[in-house]
């Protein structure tokens, strides 16, 4: 057999660069990660999600804890968000969600407002407070229409 | 007019019958690939050659393709005041579509090529006929190496493109003053392992079996004298960037990568 040992290191060299190149892509920017946290699912029903999507952030005092994982209309024509958060947090069940976005025109995200309640939201519950998310557009639509009101009382 | 219709008819039966051929030959191949031995140490060569030997022109040009895009993302961005999400824009497009599409491009040019060219030379120099004598399938000796090695590269260097796609974007946009940070956690909050990096992966991974099996196919099956030996190795680049494009776009609109 031909003595090629140099040759048989480079391809050996080249092959675990690349493991690395994919795993890099993988691991650290695809997020993926082999069994790592206990996630329990959390479910709420908002008015108005604006801009929300799924994969979104969810988060507690600006820490990120979870993600959304999908968004539905439940019965009564209410956005039903289904989102997957750490299952070691212990989150009373007075707790209350809020789309709430990050910077003027940034995406949309969960935030996790604490409440003050004993009992713990379990795998599968439902947060029943909620603050939908604000169109700016409606927003400034009431303001004119406010504006307007007020002007013609004078 | 007739004779038109009859040569438009006769050009789509020998369309037919290339596809076929070619189909025939990834068959034999495979076929081949189940037989002992397992030609390891033809494998190791050919990643060498084709793997290995690429990796300067791969890395120079994902750096490259990654500069300009962070330069081009930037000067755009910049009309929007969102620099900020240049990193999502060289991470994303690179990853979804110039990493795999342009890995093979660059390795249809650089081995897929010699790879055409080396089996035609073998076949018209009579080397194929001699393995024959020797009673050992050429292609289970010559082709099926090269075609595996050929997939099994793709994906390895495409991921290699990529990384050096992000830094070259990153160079730039850095150096263009965008938060280094900034670039990073738009990097990794848009890009999902699922839709982006496994549909990567895919595409390069076809695109793979694709220039293996176009550029064995266009050597063994060129004509043994040196102007087919040529006309096959034009053939191979021709003919594999054609069919990147075009099934990149089906890849596309199919697995929605």
């Amino acid at each position: 057999m031909r003595n090629n040992t140099g040759r048989d290191i480079a391809v050996g060299l080249f092959v675990i660069a690349s493991l690395a190149a994919i795993a890099y892509l993988a691991l650290q920017l695809g997020g993926l990660s082999f069994g790592g946290e206990e996630t329990m699912r959390i479910y709420a029903n908002f008015d108005e999600i604006g801009g929300l999507k799924p994969r979104a952030p969810v988060v507690v005092a600006g820490v990120r804890v979870g993600q959304v994982d999908s968004i539905g209309l439940a019965e009564d024509y209410r956005a039903r968000v289904a989102f997957d958060v750490e299952s070691r947090l212990e989150l009373p069940v007075d707790s209350s969600a809020s789309i709430v976005t990050s910077g003027v025109l940034g995406d949309r995200y969960i935030s996790l407002q604490l409440g003050g309640d004993d009992l713990i939201l379990a795998d599968g519950d439902d947060i029943e407070f909620v603050e939908s998310a604000v169109v700016l557009e409606r927003l400034i639509g009431q303001l004119i229409h406010n504006t307007n009101i007020d002007s013609s009382k004078e | 007019m007739i004779t038109q219709l009859a040569n438009l008819g006769a050009r789509s039966i020998f369309f037919i019958e290339e596809v076929g051929r070619v189909a025939y030959f990834g068959g034999q191949i495979l076929v081949a690939a189940a037989k002992r031995p397992i030609r390891a140490r033809r494998f190791v060569d050919e990643v060498f050659r084709l793997g290995v030997l690429s990796l300067i022109i791969i890395c120079v040009c994902g750096l490259a393709v990654g500069a300009v895009l962070g330069l081009q993302g930037y000067n755009t961005l910049e009309r929007f005041g969102a620099t900020d999400s240049l990193g999502t824009v060289v991470g994303l497009s690179l990853i979804r579509e110039l990493g795999p599409v342009l890995t093979a491009l660059l390795t249809t040019g650089r081995a897929g090529s010699a790879t055409t060219a080396e089996i035609g030379t073998m076949a018209a120099t009579e080397q194929l006929d001699g393995l024959r004598m020797m009673s050992i399938n050429p292609i289970h000796y010559v082709v099926m190496p090269k075609a595996f090695a050929m997939v099994f590269v793709m994906p390895l260097l495409s991921a290699l493109f990529i990384v050096c796609g992000i830094a070259g974007g990153y160079l730039v946009g850095v150096f263009w003053g965008i938060d280094p940070g900034s670039y990073m956690t738009g990097l990794e909050s848009a890009v999902t392992f699922q839709d982006d990096i496994l549909g990567s992966f895919l595409k390069s991974l076809i695109f793979g079996i694709l220039v293996g099996l176009i550029s064995t196919y266009r050597g063994y099956s060129s004509e043994p004298t040196s102007a087919g030996v040529s006309a096959a190795t034009t053939t191979t680049v021709v003919e594999a960037s054609v069919v990147i494009l075009i099934f990149d776009y089906f890849i596309t609109a199919l697995w929605g990568v």
